[in-house]
This record gives structure tokens, sequence and C-alpha cells, in this order.
């Protein structure tokens, strides 16, 4: 068979085979007014003309920048041996196949993916992954109403925004709600869920809670009283959901430890590269209890008919392909290729090696807020983090953007990610990892500093010498 | 053989009368028909079944049922055994494959049931 597209030769043929005149009349069963009128495309071009308008498009990158953002997607040193490996024939697909025990190796790449995650969080089962760290969560979510036969979930306001919506727009066809805890208002506590808001949203008799949701880090980068959290949701019967960032787990508690049900989360700092959009990597795991409410596909360790070890799509009949619209969910598929990048990433790393990045990174965030605050601006709230954190600073966007002007990406302007919450009005949330370098740190203080003080800025050759391979010769070089 | 002394649904389950309360289970047909029976998920005690609404799954090797709730009642237990032996389904469908014990709200309805009669030539049409 040819690898290519049908010949317009081919479809008469396969036209007339049928009976019909067109393509379109296998269309007609669908009103008209619901099929795409003509997708306006440009014309085709050759491949030179496209490759310099490419080119154009990338050269609109800033790639000059040190970057303090993070938000839910952070930068770090990936090791050559994942790209590497990703392109290999032999995994290069981002699905589990259809006749999965035929592809063993495919098989036995999610199950490693697998049993490192659960040892990552603590947890009994990992699904082979899902579509991003908002999808995972609303899966999670979802899984607490299942399980409980309740049909209202509570998520900690300091859960990254864009999960709670996501979590939203999953429980628009279910009749399900979700109500936001507070946050702690001042105090040492600041930033954080309210526990005794969390108390009285989980009081109402008339509207029992399936699960809570709460981050940690949080969205803030501050640390949450998870055993606390989770204490309070299983009093009154709900299951207690960690969404967790899984380099911390090197350093922090893990949610199997402080009673998690179940975690959800970002896979991408796991070796994928921050990208506009994704693709990336939803981690979900759960207690052996929920087995049956996990959505998505699970692989199994067994033996075949030969007393051989073998791999298996497991738990198959909670899928949409076997149990239709009772399926524990719609999904019947998983990151494959990025669950095999994590996988490689944790390999490479170690245990060892992922403490040291999780370290190295808290370190520099350290340096950074000392930095900061010589030059005037002091972290937003009190509480312990990580390696990311909120500095207030007087007009946080026009900060921001004359930072930019000055080569200097200062993290997220808080009042954009989160416009209802006055006490973010003046904040930007920073971050470092363990490729953030004690130059760029340096950068970011003179430039903050000459922001504040109204010093024009210097000009950034853009381009010259500042390209992102380069950054590579920066990256500290972590013990073994 | 079906047992003569139970009451059935067109779905399959049976329903053993005891005083006030109703044990009720999947018939031996109904067990051969989904094969061997890995998982079987069933109501906490305390919930009010309503009839012919979904009470539990019993999952196999090769399909997921719901169960039917055959009466109205609240569940007054149900079967734990079945949590470590799903398998008890097959093997002792009438006995130990018991799934739960309601107490029976409607008399009407216990009287609609199929007798084993009736059952038996239901299964024999297929």
């Amino acid at each position: 068979m040819p690898y290519g597209p049908h010949t317009p030769a081919d479809r008469a043929r396969m036209l007339a085979a049928i009976g019909i005149d067109s393509v379109d009349e296998l269309f007609q069963d669908i009103p008209a007014k619901l099929r795409a009128s003509r997708l306006d495309l440009p014309g085709p071009v050759p491949e030179l003309a496209l490759a310099a308008r490419l080119q154009d498009l990338a050269g609109r990158n800033r790639v000059d920048l040190a970057s303090f953002l993070g938000a839910g997607v952070y930068r770090h040193y990936s090791p050559a041996a994942i790209d590497q490996l990703l392109l290999r024939g032999e995994w290069y697909t981002a699905y589990t196949p259809y006749q999965p025990e035929i592809s063993q190796g495919t098989l036995q790449s999610i199950y490693e993916y697998q049993s490192l995650i659960a040892e990552l969080v603590g947890l009994d089962v990992v699904s082979a992954s899902h579509y991003d760290g908002a999808a995972a969560t609303a899966e999670a979510a979802l899984m607490t109403c299942r399980a409980t036969r309740r049909e209202r979930v509570l998520v900690s306001r300091a859960v990254h925004r864009h999960y709670r919506e996501t979590m939203a727009t999953y429980f628009l066809g279910g009749g399900l709600d979700v109500d936001a805890i507070a946050l702690v208002a001042d105090g040492p506590a600041a930033g954080t869920t309210d526990l005794a808001a969390l108390e009285r949203l989980l009081a109402d008799p008339d509207r029992p809670v399936a699960g809570v949701v709460a981050g940690q880090p949080n969205f803030l980068g501050l640390l949450e009283p998870m055993a606390e959290i989770g204490r309070l949701a299983h009093g009154a019967g709900a299951l207690f959901v960690a969404v967790v960032e899984p380099v911390s787990l090197a350093v922090l508690s893990p949610p199997g430890a402080y009673g998690a049900d179940i975690a959800a989360g970002e896979g991408q700092p796991l070796g994928i590269s921050p990208q506009y959009g994704g693709p990336y990597l939803g981690i979900l795991a759960a207690t052996d209890s929920l087995v049956r409410q996990i959505p998505g596909r699970l692989v199994g360790l067994t033996t075949d008919l030969d007393g051989k070890r073998a791999f298996v799509m497991t738990m198959r009949a909670r899928e949409q392909d076997i149990r239709r619209e009772k399926a524990a969910s719609n999904i019947c598929t998983n990151q494959a290729l990025l669950a095999l990048a994590a996988s490689i990433y944790l390999a490479t790393l170690g245990p060892h090696g992922l403490r040291d990045v999780a370290a190295l990174g808290a370190a520099r965030a350290a340096e950074l807020e000392a930095a900061l605050a010589e030059v005037g601006a002091t972290r937003l709230h009190p509480g312990p983090y990580l390696n990311e954190f909120a500095v207030e600073v007087p007009d946080a966007p026009t900060v921001h953007r004359r930072l930019l002007d000055r080569g200097i990406l200062a993290g997220l302007v808080l009042a954009e990610a989160e416009p209802d919450d006055p006490t973010l009005a003046d904040a930007l949330l920073v971050c470092a990892t363990e490729v953030t370098t004690s130059d760029e740190i340096a950068r970011f203080a003179d430039a903050l500093s000459g922001v504040l003080r109204g010093r024009p800025p210097i000009a950034v050759e853009a381009g010259a010498g500042a390209l992102a391979g380069e950054s590579a010769g920066a990256i500290p070089e972590l013990s073994r | 053989m079906v047992p003569s002394d139970l009451r059935y649904t067109k779905d399959h389950e049976w329903v053993r009368l005891d005083g006030a309360n109703a044990t009720v289970g999947i018939t031996e047909y109904a067990a051969n028909q989904l094969g061997d029976i890995v998982f079987v998920e069933l109501p906490e005690v305390g919930r009010t079944l309503s009839q012919a609404g979904v009470f539990g799954v019993v999952e196999s090797v090769k399909a997921v049922s719901d169960l039917f709730a055959p009466l109205s009642g609240p569940v007054v237990e149900a079967n734990e055994a079945l949590a470590g032996k799903p398998e008890l389904v097959n093997s002792d469908p009438y006995g130990d494959g018991w799934m739960v014990r309601v107490t029976v709200s409607e008399k009407a309805e216990v009287d609609a049931l199929l007798d084993a009669a009736a059952y038996e030539a239901l299964i024999a049409e297929g």
C-alpha cells in the first residue's frame, strides 16, 4: 500500500464502487447548516517559501528573555536522551495501540510510567496518563462524585484557575456543582486555603460534598496544610484530591502520606519542554479502593499461557468501548509518548537527581527572593514556599511590560490571572528552577530596580548571542 | 433448574421472600450468560431502592451489566463476601452469591414478579 494520500483516480474508483458521485454525498445525513462551509485556506506554496514563512513567524518569538515565569509550567533541564529516544519509530505515537497486547514494548513503557508515578505520589493505582493537569484534575473531581454518589465538589481558590475552569466545564453536563473555597486574606497563612471556610462549606447538610480539591504547592507557590484539609474532607465523608507538581514530590510529602485519596497534576516538569498549549501530560493516581472509578487506560502485569511475564490492558470494563454510556469517562487513550518522556526523565535522574532538581530550584528561589527584596520588591505572603512566590510591586502590569523591554520575563501578572482577588492586584508570581542562573537573577533585580526608580532601559540586542540553545551552558551541574 | 420457591424478574434477578424482607440475587442463567464474574458493586446499607432502578453493577471478564431492583425498599444488608469472592455469583447464584436484602415496602410489587414457571418459560424462549 502506498504511503500517501489518495489520488483523484483512487477516489473516483472508490466512489464508483459504492455508487455515488461525490464525497459530499457521504455527509448528506448531516443537516446542511451544520456542515462546514468552505475552509478559506491559502493555496499551496513551494517548500522553500513555506520554510521561510515559518522561520519568519518563529523569529517573532522572544528567545532572549531571562524567564521567571512558572504558573503551572516549569523550565527544567531535560537530558538529551529523552528527545533522542522519543524519536525512535517504535515509540513514535501518541496512542495506546488498538490491539494493545501485541505491542508489549509500548505496554511495558506505560507500566513503567505508572510504577514510577505511583512511587512518587505514594498511591496504589496510576492511570496511563491524561491530556494535561487540568483534565486530570477534572477527572479526579468526577471520580469523587461517582465514588460517593454525591454531586458537589469543593475546590480551593488557590488551585490553578485553568484547572477550576476545566472542572466547571466537565461538570456542566452532569448537573454537578463546583464551589470555591476562599483563601486566608491575611496573617501567617495568607494565600492558603481557608480551613474555617472549608469547614463551613462541608457543614451544609443539604448539599453533601463528594470531594475536596487543593494544590500542593498551591497556585501562589505556597505550601498548604494538606493533612488538615484531608482530615476535614474525610470527616464529612468526602474524598480528598491533591493537585501536585511532580518535581516537588522529591522533597515534599507525597499525597499518599497525608491521606489523599486521589492525586492529579501536570507532568510537564518531568522532561517535557514548556510549549504553547501542550501537548502535556496529565497525571492521575488513586488508592486501590478507587480503581474502578479511575478513568482512562491502565496497564497491568500478568503471566501468559507459558508462565512468562506479560503486560495487558487491564480493568477494561470501566472503559467506553465496553461499558458504553456508563463508562468511567469518555477517555480511551492516553499521552503515551509524553508519559514515556516522563519515565525516561525519572529513570535518568533517579531519586537523588530529582531531589537535587527540587532542592536547587528552592535554593535559586530563595536567592531570587533575597535579590528582589534588596531592590524593594518583597513577598506578598509570609508562609513557606518551594520555588515560586508572589512579590508586591506597584502597578504590576506596567512594571511587567517595562521589564520585558529590558529582557526580563517577570513571571505572571497576578491581577490578569485572578482579577477577582483584590489582594493580588499589585503582584507578580515569579519562579526559579535549577536552570535559573545567578546572573539572570542579578539582571532581574537590577532591571526591576531601574523600572521602580524610573531609569531608562539599556537597549537589549535581541538575537545577538542570546539564542535559547546557548543558555544550556549556564545549567548548574547536578550532583549524582 | 430454576428453584420453585423464588420469584423472578425479566432482568434475571431472583427474590426470596422472608417475612418483611426479601433477598435478591441474579439467576444461574444470568450468571452463565455473563461468564466469570470479577466484580460486584452493591449499594450501601440504608440506601432506598426503587423498583426497576439500577442498584448495582456486575462485571464479568466480557461485560458489565447493571443490576435492576426487583422491589422498592431500603437496603438492610449487602453481601460483603462478594467484595473478595465475586465468583460466588457463578458457583452458588441462589445461595452464597446473593447480593442484597431489602425491606419490602410495596406488597403489590411482589405480586407482580414472575413465578418459577413463568421465568423458566422466559429463558426457554432465549
